[in-house]
């Protein structure tokens, strides 16, 4: 079917030359860890130069997935970015990775200057997103909806940024599985059924520490004059295998290890597709050897890091080799070597005792020797926490760290939850900590859920940060570079920008004995019967005294008496 | 049937025709053949299949579920026609010890979650609300396709139900329940609206034909695995996963169902033939009384398979011309990308005053001109008393 469409377009193509042009690429780098386990991010990019802006009726669908576009177009979406997450990312252990997200379910969507009503269309645009991706995303309401003002600028290009336009949510207690991943790999122009999106399999996938699937779609530059827009959607998959689970603790990692599939062709339709290995702490080969060998190198700036790269490329016959098929094997000679220290990350934790109150905790650590940076940290914590704001605490060191922006709104019962987005300025070498006091909402029995004894989430906090980086990054965003490299734009070159999400919390709140009203039931209906019952039968009662009646011997003689016309004994 | 084949042929013009060349595979047979092709009387066929329990150790109704899911669309019916309602997940659950599969036989020989699976309410979104909701079609307007029983007057449903269940009712999830009553008003509003042309019930739970008593709406045939007073058993527990993986009835009715094939000519009388009491400890029972047709005349495809009417043409279809995109003007001003974290900008930024509050000075003069007042009305003797 993808021949025959493209075959068609191509007729078409050739007759009316109106058509817009698209571009499909596809990635996977894969990034050895220092504990043994392995980081695999996939990138899917589709770019169409066309218009949904203006109100331009788009008809012919080729590579850009048809739900999507109708999606934006009915929606006047200008950027949506979806993530569904199961684990949490362990920054420590693991460095950066390419596309942050937190775990569970996270939608931000900035709207178009042009909706007039944007709670009403993000209430339609989240029902309609829980259809495509078969997702609860319908529980997204006002109540884990917030504005934020500061944070989440817009990836894309774009000249106002109106936060009034900007909706973002956070569901953390949503699943994602093979249900999740479906639609996912269905929005795909090859599907899974060549290319890099062969080796999703679902078993080995969700058999993992870290499992994160994405989808963005923003528009971008089309070319370095920057005067016309194209969009860009970006379908992101990242997943870290743990050593233990998936290589049953031998540090020797494959394409089928990893995946149950090796690859045999790159997909048709797309104009590049690379795999790329992170050897840049294997620089002559004495920590791992990859196999099969290959040519191929790239140096990428990413994350404020020189990386380097071996490229295989396979869109060229070659790669595969005689046995048409590649199987890439990363085997380890020693392990040594300590990882870099990221500069920055975060924890959170609830602290206190009992069911009434108690204290939200944040720690930001900046593990840079000499340099101190700006983080923006969003908190959004849901109404049945009642924060005490006039308990905020920033420290850092041991003093008072006074953030340099405070915006706070207070929640509104069952309305809208906390929204508090503070800038701070982290010092150098340092903990930053910010505690709250909060105090914990009865809720209403019937807003309870199934299982209420598990508790309730509340969502990340979110650090988006401008930090220091090592070596100098590129600017120029329209030189052709590896897609990891691009996500987030860069402005200047001695920064980049991060963010980091904490972990989510579970707290509990004071659940009332669902078993109660039977309970009450039968112990009001047992004190009934019991006492009423009871001093009915004395006021009522009425006592006759009986014979008892004679024994046997006693009968016959009575029954004889009678007979002989005698009174009975 | 008659297989029907149809290719489509393009012409390199500008003006694009588009002509639509059909051919049988094989010609029309006899009348017969015919006849039954049209007796059962639907177009479409629709599936519900729900799930109501939570938590780990209710593992075998998730089974169940997925195990009737997958004989569905293997016998034809499409995603986009099958509403699936799992109350809590199994696969990607942190207690399973091969995630991202759910297995319906021990020593893990058949995973009915497979790889290609749409589940349309799944958590907390599986209530009894929810589930009345998308049977009578009264859901907001918001609600996307995969979520609504798209279903009219010419569409065979099935309704599969399983969970934990007692003589009358159906628990959703351990904190709701559904009655008899409710269900078989359902199923009137359903046939009111023309919502259905057959439908066929089938529920796993104990004291499973509690629920199919009160049924009073015409073409509904119901099977349940027990009888009033007896409960519905599970099959076998795996010592890898730790939990029964399937309840016996509806194992049976899975090594029943693998045997058909979309083209096959069983019928009812062998669907209720399923598990006997030998091999299900309890007695399944059914009702087809509200049926209208003879249930040895009714296929056992006509429910889990899907049936595809084609209606062939000759006529051509003119294509109009491609709508060609505006390309507008030409922006003069070129776009930029936005600055991450512009720290000055948000420093100076001030929040909106949105709460309108009356000035200071406000409030203070209105409470000296009450007192004025005050003092003028009753004197100033009582300014001692404040004072």
């Amino acid at each position: 079917p993808s021949l025959y469409l493209g075959s068609i377009s191509f007729i078409i193509g050739l007759s009316s030359p109106g058509n817009p042009k698209d571009d499909f690429q596809e990635e996977l780098v894969i990034r050895p860890l220092h504990s043994g386990d392995i980081y695999a991010s996939f990138q899917f990019r589709t770019v169409w130069e066309t218009d949904f802006m203006r109100g331009n009726k788009v008809s012919h669908y080729r590579l850009f997935p048809k739900s999507l576009g109708q999606v934006i177009s009915k929606f006047s979406v200008r950027e949506l970015h979806i993530s569904f997450t199961q684990g949490y990312w362990r920054t420590m252990q693991w460095g950066q990775p390419f596309q942050p997200s937190p775990p569970g379910a996270e939608l931000w969507v900035w709207f178009q200057d042009s909706v007039t009503d944007v709670d009403g269309t993000w209430k339609e645009l989240t029902n309609v997103l829980s259809g495509i991706f078969c997702a609860s995303l319908n529980f997204i309401d006002s109540t884990n909806t917030v504005q934020p003002s500061a944070s989440f600028k817009p990836l894309g290009i774009g000249n106002e940024t109106d936060h009034r336009f900007l909706r973002y949510a956070t569901l953390p207690r949503e699943i994602v599985c093979t249900e999740n991943l479906t639609p996912w790999k269905k929005l795909l122009p090859c599907g899974s059924k060549a290319g890099l999106a062969v080796l999703l399999k679902s078993e080995k996938l969700f058999h993992s520490s870290f499992h994160s699937q994405a989808v963005h779609i923003r528009p971008v530059c089309q070319d370095w004059q920057c005067k016309t827009t194209s969009w860009e959607l970006r379908q992101t998959l990242n997943v870290v295998f743990d050593l233990h689970n998936s290589a049953q603790g031998k540090r020797e990692w494959s394409l089928f290890k990893m995946f149950s599939r090796t690859l045999t062709e790159a997909c048709p339709l797309a104009s590049s597709s690379k795999i790329y290995i992170d050897i840049t702490d294997n620089p002559q080969g004495e920590q791992f050897e990859v196999s099969p060998a290959t040519p191929l190198l790239s140096q990428a700036v990413v994350l404020g890091d020189r990386r380097t790269f071996s490229v295989y490329d396979l869109t060229q016959q070659i790669t595969f080799g005689t046995v048409r098929s590649l199987n890439l094997l990363i085997r380890w000679k020693s392990s040594e070597g300590d990882m870099l220290r990221p500069l920055l990350h975060a924890e959170r934790y609830v602290a206190g005792y009992g069911l009434q109150t108690g204290e939200i905790h944040t720690l930001m650590y900046n593990n840079h020797p000499y340099r101190s940076f700006p983080v923006l940290l969003l908190d959004s914590v849901p109404w049945y926490l009642r924060l005490y704001i006039h308990t905020l605490t920033v420290t850092s060191k041991g003093k008072d760290n006074k953030p340099s922006y405070i915006h706070y709104q207070p929640s509104k019962d069952r309305l809208r939850p906390h929204l508090l987005e503070m800038l701070v300025q982290l010092p150098p070498n340092s903990v930053t900590e910010v505690t709250v006091q909060f105090e914990r909402a009865l809720l209403k029995w019937t807003e309870y859920t199934p299982d209420p004894n598990h508790g309730f989430y509340v969502g990340s906090s979110v650090i988006s940060s401008l930090v220091p980086s090592i070596v100098a990054m590129d600017t120029n965003s329209t030189r052709e570079r590896p897609l990891f490299s691009s996500f987030f734009p860069c402005k200047e070159e001695s920064s980049y920008f991060v963010r980091v999400y904490t972990e989510p919390l579970l707290v509990n709140l004071p659940t009332p004995d669902f078993s109660m009203p039977y309970n009450v039931i039968c112990l009001t209906c047992t004190v009934v019967a019991v006492g009423y019952g009871s001093l009915y039968n004395l006021l009522t009662r009425s006592f006759q005294i009986e014979e008892p009646s004679p024994g046997l011997a006693k009968r016959i003689a009575n029954i004889i008496r009678k007979m002989r016309g005698v009174p009975p004994l | 049937p008659p297989i029907v084949l149809f290719y489509v042929e393009f012409e390199r013009k500008c003006r694009s025709h588009v002509s639509l060349l059909c051919c049988h595979a094989s010609c029309f047979g006899d009348e017969d053949n015919a006849g039954q092709f049209f007796s059962s009387g639907h177009t479409n066929n629709w599936a519900v299949l729900v799930c109501t329990s939570r938590f780990w150790f209710n593992y075998r109704h998730v089974a169940n579920t997925l195990s009737v899911y997958r004989s569905v669309k293997r016998l034809g019916i499409p995603d986009s026609h099958i509403v699936l309602m799992l109350a809590d997940d199994m696969a990607c659950n942190h207690r399973n010890p091969k995630p991202a599969t759910v297995f319906s036989h021990k020593n893990m020989e058949l995973n009915v979650y497979g790889d290609d699976v749409e589940v349309d309410y799944r958590g907390y979104e599986v209530t009894v609300e929810n589930f009345l909701r998308v049977l009578t079609g009264r859901l907001p307007p918001s609600t996307p396709r995969s979520k609504r029983l798209l279903s009219d007057d010419r569409s065979n449903i099935l309704i599969y139900l399983t969970g934990h269940g007692g003589n009358g009712f159906l628990k959703f999830q351990d904190s709701e329940e559904i009655s008899n009553v409710e269900l078989a008003d359902a199923f009137e509003q359903m046939w009111q609206k023309r919502r259905y042309n057959e439908l066929l019930f089938i529920i796993d739970t104990c004291q499973g034909a509690s629920m199919y008593e009160r049924f009073y709406s015409p073409n509904l045939m119901a099977l349940a695995s027990s009888q009033v007073g007896e409960d519905s058993l599970s099959h076998q527990p795996d010592l890898a996963i730790g939990v029964h993986l399937m309840d016996r009835y509806t194992f049976y009715l899975l090594e029943f169902l693998e045997d058909i094939h979309p083209a096959s000519k069983t019928n009812m009388n062998d669907l209720f033939k399923v598990c006997p009491k030998s091999q299900c400890v309890s007695t399944p029972g059914h009702r087809t009384d509200l049926f209208l047709r003879d249930p040895g005349s009714v296929l056992i495809t006509d429910f889990f398979g899907s049936v595809r009417k084609v209606e062939i043409t000759m006529e051509t279809i003119n294509l109009t011309d491609p709508i060609n995109p505006v390309n507008g003007e030409l922006q003069i001003r070129k776009y930029s990308y936005v600055d991450q974290l512009p720290v000055s900008e948000i420093i100076h930024q001030k929040p909106k005053q949105k709460d309108w509050h009356p000035p200071d000075g406000f409030i203070l003069g209105l409470w000296t001109l009450i007192l004025l007042v005050f003092f003028k009305l009753y004197g100033m003797k009582h300014l001692k008393h404040i004072f």
